[in-house]
């Protein structure tokens, strides 16, 4: 193969798989080489990553860096990749927070049922498979990669993690794959509506026509298979059940993995596939929609002030942020669009922070309990300092990176949806609640007993925390570069609806 | 006067089916004059050699299509050429289960508990005549697919299911079980026998006709009396279906299953449905489409119960063996959908999706095979925790296989779901649809619970192990492993070979 002629997404999601094969012939014992291979594929793919987000044309319309070849052309199915700046934006965030999971977690494989080789193996294609999922531009091929992505986790939480974590996996597995056969039944349905009018394919962007031709209890029957595997994905409520639990089982690394970027494959699957392939449906849908993700931001963000483990709090956050997101996406507003793409970009960063120190906390104290910590300013300065970065982008202060795109969702669902709006904003003030509280009883007061003799970040967990860190804060001064990626794509969804974003009023006041 | 015709047969295109009785011919003479010692290696290689033989010739006649190889008796077509090309690889690697007579007794004569028993295990005797039964029923199920009337199709009912009672009743562990299993099985199936032959006489009373296109013309003339076409259906349909394990003509299989030593219950599960699914698809197909009102809501529905109840009653299983048959009885609900579905692309579907699942039924049984302690194979769920910790490679194939039951992305399971449930939709069954995919997820709720009680749980120290596989059962587990992976990430050949050649020919 000419490494020239080759597109970039298909070397991306080509290198760990090759990283991969090389560990397959690394000896079991050797637990170093097999983090070297791993962290330098990851490093590798994040390069390759970064190439593409450079060379991205951002006044170009479509799909970019497209490969199209058949597959299975039986079914007209295509091995079909490109992607538009939504998507680009999230394989970015995929790409980089990958080797930052391996260098955090450095020693996290080392408790597992199995060796750190198969940690690693299951690492990098789970890699392969989340840029993948991203990548697609056909709709099998999406669903293929959606659900086979499902089996590395599982082994990840299952075999990595803590606590019950057999009983965290098959959860999540059982709900992620009852939502899945759900959207199989729709993509059923997908293919055999496009053959029925005109020519079999599952390609989006000939897809996104198909609902001129469908009837609308058909079109609502279809979007909601889609809905609903997503909505278990990016968890809404009432679908969120499963998350906590995988959260807290699993590794830290796995947890920024499965919040960062796993559950976003939901919200940027609404964006994809739900908007552009089911208009009607979406408008159907959407009041019912914005009203589940006005719940799921209090409800998260109320079971997170009650929250006692560190671990389940930060899944409990992450609940409320997706109503936001979710929110966002279906104002159906440029603004609102831009804001969500953004805060998925963002709530990857803003978690992998909370989640990494996180892990370092539980990892010195052996615990994840709230309140078994207290005063770790002063015996642990830079730790307590990420924490508490970490947490005020969690609650999206100004000057993070997570306030710029919260506040677009909030003046994007405000232009349609004022009264959404409205409700939601008091999940920022229950968002000060539910980080201060926790900031407020691990790192400041005395220092309470089992707490005195914990040390402060390595160089290596330095290291994994400072791109994180620094990303947070320099997007929260300059987020323009990402949204000059994001705003065309995010328009183009926006007017494929039919909407224009509403001209702002003014009531006339007396002369 | 009666004048005799003498019979045309075009034997090139019999030759497949012809060899492989030929070669069961020549096993049933070494087991007559061989020496004892010289029987094993010498029937294996025989089987072997047999059954790549009439592959070949399979091969080499793949497109001579003709209605007439025996008359009107037997037609060669492409579906028929996929289907017996699928029994044949099955068989294939099915026979290497054969050759590890570990599961077999040593002596079928004699008595469970008596003196005989234990002098022929002392004397380590070995039953060999279970290759030249194989090659029997082999034959049978050869032939049943391609039969165009149906006297010959009953005939090759009866060939495939004699030597498989016989099979059934040889286990060496819990010999009485297995032969209550066999004789389970050989009551069950000769009463389901008489349904079929009840059938015939009234297709035969209806039409005037027992082959296939004599029925099609009546059922399209319309002329007959109505009601003997729905109870020949009907009492037909009796017949096939007990054959697949489809709901209420299911009791069998899980005891059957669980009786038969392993290898057997591997060559049964997989390659009697690939048989009995070819030969009702033709039939269905060719002779009943055009009244297709008479048989399909009761067809539907019964595809229904099929797949929520073998899916519900596989949950509550504790012995692997008796859970793969409850999941062998939800596919069959799955593969009626392909019959149900009565268009060109539920015919490809449904010849992908036995082929698929027949390969990845042998790899699972051959694994069963392996894990055994020392009183014989170990089947309750309960010992296999553990698994993964013990013998990684073993634990992640049948994972792996697991996960194509299950239907799985990158396996070859999940091709075949999705092209047999569009099929199903295309025809305009919603309820399959949606009743295939929800009963999909509780089906995956068992198997990813052996995946956990393999991988997450911790063994027990009950001297449970998994022996060192013989080359033979290697080779079938490898080569189950390459096709079911093979076909799930890139089945376009396959998918390809089928479209071009499955049809019917009338």
């Amino acid at each position: 193969m000419n490494l020239n002629n080759m597109n970039l997404l298909t070397l991306s999601m080509l290198l760990p798989l090759l990283g991969t094969a090389a560990l397959a012939f690394v000896p079991k014992t050797n637990a170093l080489l097999t983090k070297q291979i791993a962290l330098a594929t990851t490093v590798l793919v994040a390069v390759v990553g970064i190439a593409m987000t450079v060379s991205f044309d951002i006044g170009a319309t479509g799909f970019q860096f497209v490969e199209s070849r058949e597959w299975i052309p039986a079914f007209g199915i295509k091995y079909a990749l490109g992607v538009d700046g939504i998507a680009l934006v999230l394989i970015l965030m995929s790409v980089l927070l990958t080797p930052i999971v391996v260098i955090a977690g450095w020693n996290e494989s080392e408790g597992g049922r199995w060796s750190p080789k198969v940690f690693y193996s299951l690492l990098l294609v789970l890699e392969t498979m989340m840029i993948g999922v991203f990548a697609s531009t056909d709709v099998f091929l999406f669903y293929v990669f959606f659900e086979a992505m499902l089996v590395p986790v599982y082994f990840l939480i299952g075999g990595f993690g803590s606590g019950d974590r057999a009983a965290a996996a098959v959860k999540f597995l059982l709900y992620s794959l009852f939502g899945g056969l759900l959207m199989l039944a729709s993509i059923v349905g997908i293919f055999v509506m496009s053959t029925r009018y005109g020519n079999r394919t599952f390609d989006i962007t000939a897809l996104s026509g198909l609902h001129t031709v469908l009837t609308p209890m058909m079109e609502n029957v279809l979007f909601l298979g889609f809905f609903i595997a997503f909505a278990i994905k990016a968890p809404l409520w009432p679908l969120h059940t499963w998350l906590p639990d995988a959260a807290k089982s699993a590794t830290p690394g796995t947890s920024v993995l499965l919040l960062g970027v796993l559950d976003k494959v939901g919200t940027f699957g609404m964006i994809r596939y739900c908007l552009t392939l089911f208009p009607e449906a979406s408008k159907t849908f959407t009041p019912m929609i914005i009203t589940l993700a006005v719940i799921s931001i209090l409800y998260g963000a109320f079971l997170a002030i009650g929250a006692k483990d560190i671990k389940r709090l930060i899944a409990y956050t992450s609940i409320s942020h997706f109503g936001f997101i979710t929110m966002g996406i279906f104002a159906m507003t440029s603004q609102g669009m831009s804001g969500a793409t953004l805060y998925m970009f963002n709530h990857g960063f803003s978690t992998a922070a909370l989640f990494l120190v996180a892990g370092f906390m539980i990892s010195r104290r052996k615990s994840s309990t709230i309140s078994d910590f207290g005063g770790l300013q002063r015996i642990t300065p830079i730790m307590a300092w990420s924490f508490f970065i970490a947490g005020m982008s969690s609650l999206a202060l100004p000057g993070l990176s997570s306030f710029v795109s919260e506040f677009l969702v909030l003046v994007g669902t405000f232009t349609r949806y004022p009264v959404a709006a409205v409700i939601a904003t008091f999940g920022i003030v229950l968002a000060a609640l539910y980080i201060l509280i926790p900031v407020q009883r691990a790192l400041h007061g005395p220092t309470t007993p089992g707490n005195e003799n914990l040390t402060d970040l390595t160089l290596r967990e330095k290291i994994a925390i400072a791109p994180v860190i620094s990303l947070i804060v320099i997007l929260g001064f300059y987020p323009s570069p990402l949204l000059n990626i994001i705003n065309p794509a995010a328009a183009t969804v926006v007017s494929q609806q039919g909407f224009s974003d509403p001209a702002p009023t003014m009531s006339e006041g007396k002369k | 006067m009666i004048t005799f015709i003498s019979p045309t047969l075009d034997y090139a295109l019999l030759a497949p089916i012809l060899i492989v009785l030929g070669g069961a011919l020549i096993g049933v003479l070494i087991e007559a004059f061989a020496p004892r010692s010289a029987r094993g290696s010498s029937q294996l290689f025989i089987t072997l050699a047999t059954l790549v033989l009439s592959l070949a010739s399979l091969i080499r006649v793949r497109s001579g299509a003709s209605t007439t190889a025996a008359m009107e008796s037997v037609t060669f077509d492409g579906a028929g050429v996929l289907l017996q090309g699928s029994i044949l690889i099955i068989a294939i690697i099915s026979v290497f289960l054969l050759a590890d007579q570990e599961s077999f007794t040593a002596l079928a004569a004699a008595l469970p508990g008596s003196d005989e028993e234990r002098t022929s295990l002392q004397q380590d005797l070995k039953l060999t005549e279970v290759y030249p039964l194989a090659l029997f029923a082999v034959a049978g199920m050869l032939l049943f697919p391609v039969s165009t009337d149906l006297i010959t199709l009953f005939v090759a009912l009866e060939m495939l299911s004699l030597p498989l009672y016989l099979l059934a009743g040889l286990s060496r562990r819990r010999r009485l079980m297995s032969q209550e299993s066999a004789l389970k099985y050989f009551l069950l199936g000769a009463f389901s026998s008489a349904f079929f032959l009840m059938g015939i006489a009234y297709l035969y009373g209806y039409s005037a006709a027992v082959t296939f296109s004599g029925i099609h013309a009546a059922v399209i003339g319309g002329a007959g009396n109505g009601v003997y076409l729905l109870l020949g259906i009907a009492f037909l349909s009796v017949g096939l279906l007990f054959k697949v394990g489809a709901v209420p003509f299911h009791a069998w299989s899980p005891d059957v299953y669980q009786g038969a030593p392993t290898a057997v219950t591997a060559f049964m599960a997989a390659a009697t449905k690939v048989a009995a699914f070819g030969a009702m698809l033709r039939i269905f197909y060719v002779s009943f489409a055009e009244a297709y009102w008479q048989w399909r809501p009761a067809l539907i529905v019964i595809a229904l119960i099929t797949m929520v109840f073998g899916s519900l009653v596989a949950i509550a299983q504790r012995d692997v063996k008796r859970m793969l048959a409850y999941s062998s009885i939800a596919h069959a609900g799955f593969l009626l959908s392909g019959v149900i579905a009565l268009n060109k692309s539920g015919l490809d579907a449904s010849i992908f999706y036995l082929f698929a699942y027949g390969v990845a039924t042998v790899g699972a049984f051959a694994i069963v095979t392996l894990v055994r302690d020392a009183a014989g194979e170990v089947t309750d769920l309960n010992r296999w925790s553990g698994l993964g910790k013990r013998s990684p490679w073993v634990a992640t194939a049948f994972a792996g296989f697991l996960l194509a039951f299950a239907g799985i992305p990158l396996t070859s399971g999940f091709i075949g779901k999705f092209s047999i449930f569009s099929a199903a939709y295309e025809s305009g069954s919603t309820a399959i649809l949606i009743t295939g995919v929800l009963s999909s997820a509780i089906a995956a709720f068992f198997y990813i619970r052996v995946i956990v009680l393999m991988f997450f749980k911790d063994p027990v120290e009950d001297g449970t192990s998994v022996v060192i596989p013989s080359v033979y059962t290697q080779i079938t587990i490898a080569i189950s492993a390459v096709v079911t992976f093979a076909l799930g990430i890139y089945p376009t050949p396959l998918i390809n070979l089928i479209q071009s050649t499955a049809q019917f020919l009338r």
